[in-house]
């Protein structure tokens, strides 16, 4: 069963053993439909983890489950070696814990996702604030600070629908790293951007990556997954189809759907 | 000034509406608090039972979905004069009944109190369709990125789900309070004394129908332009973030 684990790929990158994400047999049903067919992955602390593959293959209902925004047919999901407690219905078991384990992920959508009541600023501080409790005035300098890291530090005060989308989704990661997170999860962050704008996110994620960020990155950049990314994960038809060092999954693929898959995107 | 109120033939308006007797002004006044407290009281219940009620329909079981099924589809069948002299005469009896139970006796009911209940249940039913449909319009993803940031579902709600809906519900609620000042009217039926019925007890006194009908007409249009004023302030702060369709300026 844990013949697809990411573990004896992973751990090539030696010094960071600690388990970040493990996912276990991983069962996901919409109604009839089947979308993951029992996946098993491990992210070690550092670890970048491209996930590619063909549109409707799971990719994204993966990463919900992580942080239940799907919630499981069955498997088990861990953050940080913890277990997040779940019932036979794939409901999480224990609210408490599992909003606690969300704090320690940031997510990244799509559509950015942004609050569009609040300011880029109000945006940044306001789970520091709120949902940790954090003092303002701290959550304030360090999202000014997060804002000028991505290139915003003079948008701190406007609203989000006066921004591109590539500035919005740069907001969107400073909100991510405004809670310190242990794991990053992006789901096709550049997706939503018109192609001059993807270079200014994909080079906020890299610099995320260099400085050892564990992330886990659903994408359909080819040459950026395999720049940023430690291990690569393709997804086919809700199974782990294939992974790998990005080398070894780019330029030797094994699997005739991988290869196909690659050929069809470039 | 005195003069031109001669001049116009008003100087007896001018007496009948002076604030002191015999003027009848100062009725008139009390009337319109009294409405005014009604219908701020029905309007607030009216959000509460709207917020609960929304939520029960969007996230509620089954059993909680049909009672307010049957709560809204009820209230806004039936008349609203009929309703009220329903759920005045039935809430009086209740209150009446449980007293009597526990050996009190009949009890006088506040007519501030039974209005705001009466008009209270009514506005509530337009209420919860009024935030319902304002709560499915916030884009989902805004609630999701709450989610997955860990926020608890009560502070979720406080924090995004009603902000993000407010410029959808401002509109709809404005017109659930210029209907509940209005709706007050309806309660002089059940010999409230609210600005309708101090009018019509003041004109009968003294015949003159058109001066007092026409005073309370003017003081109903204050209320509605005053009332705009604030509701178009609440509505611009709740559009915030939000370009304007016309384009310009943040
Ligand atoms: N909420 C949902 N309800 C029903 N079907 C869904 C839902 N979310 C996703 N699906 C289906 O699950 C499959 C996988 O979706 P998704 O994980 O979004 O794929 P990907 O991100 O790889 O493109 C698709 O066939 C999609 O239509
Ligand atoms: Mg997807």
């Amino acid at each position: 069963m844990d013949s697809f684990s990411g573990g004896d790929l992973a751990s090539a990158s030696s010094g960071r053993d600690e388990e970040a994400v493990r996912i276990e047999d991983l069962h996901k049903s919409f109604g009839e439909l089947e979308v993951l067919k029992g996946v098993n992955l491990t992210a070690r602390k550092g670890d970048v983890v491209a996930i590619i593959g063909g549109s409707g293959s799971g990719k994204s209902t993966m990463l919900r489950c992580i942080n239940f925004l799907e919630t499981p047919t069955s498997g088990r999901i861990y953050v940080g070696g913890e277990h997040i407690a779940m019932r036979e219905d794939g409901t999480p078991a224990n609210r408490r814990q599992l909003e606690r384990i969300r704090t320690r992920l940031g997510m990244v959508f799509q559509s950015f996702n942004l609050w569009t009541h609040r300011t880029l600023l109000e945006n940044v501080i306001e789970v520091p604030v709120h949902v940790l409790k954090q003092s303002r005035a701290e959550a304030i300098e360090k999202a000014q600070s997060l804002l000028k890291r991505v290139g915003l530090g003079d948008k701190a005060d406007v609203y989000p629908a006066y921004l591109s989308g590539g500035q919005q989704q740069r907001a969107a990661i400073a909100r991510a790293l405004a809670v310190d997170p242990d794991v990053m999860l992006f789901d096709e962050p550049t997706s939503a951007l018109d192609p001059e704008l993807v270079g200014e996110v994909l080079t906020v994620i890299r610099d995320l990556a260099a400085e050892g960020r564990t992330m886990l990155l659903v994408t359909h950049e080819m040459k950026f997954a395999r720049e940023v990314a430690d291990h690569v994960v393709y997804l086919y038809q809700g199974r782990i189809e294939e992974q790998g060092a990005p080398d070894q999954v780019f330029d030797a693929p094994k699997s005739e759907r991988l290869q196909q898959f690659l050929m069809s995107i470039n | 000034m005195s003069d031109l109120l001669n001049m116009l033939g008003l100087a007896q308006s001018a007496e009948l509406l002076s604030l002191s007797p015999p003027g009848w002004g100062g009725n008139l006044l009390r009337g319109l608090l009294n409405s005014l407290q009604i219908a701020f009281g029905a309007f607030g219940m009216g959000l509460v039972i709207g917020l609960f009620g929304a939520y029960g329909k969007l996230y509620g079981g089954p059993i909680l979905r049909d009672l307010l099924a049957v709560y809204t589809t009820v209230i806004r069948a039936v008349p609203e004069l009929v309703l009220i002299l329903i759920l005045y005469y039935l809430g009086s009896d209740l209150i009446n009944k449980v007293s009597e139970a526990m050996g009190y006796g009949r009890v006088e009911i506040s007519g501030v109190v039974a209005g705001i209940w009466v008009l209270g249940v009514v506005q509530g039913a337009y209420s919860i369709e009024v935030l319902r449909g304002a709560i499915q319009a916030v884009p989902p993803g805004q609630i999701e990125a709450a989610r997955a940031f860990g926020m608890p579902p009560f502070m979720l709600m406080r924090r995004v789900t009603i902000p993000a809906m407010m410029s959808f519900a401002t509109p709809g609620l404005a017109n659930l309070w210029l209907i509940a000042t209005k709706d007050t009217a309806l309660l002089a039926i059940v010999g409230f004394s609210e600005l309708t019925l101090e009018t019509r007890q003041a004109a009968a006194s003294t015949r003159a129908y058109f001066t007092f009908f026409l005073a309370a007409g003017a003081l109903y249009l204050i209320v509605t332009l005053f009332s705009q004023v604030i509701f178009g302030r609440i509505e611009r702060w709740a559009r915030r973030g939000q370009p304007s369709l016309r384009g310009g300026t943040r």
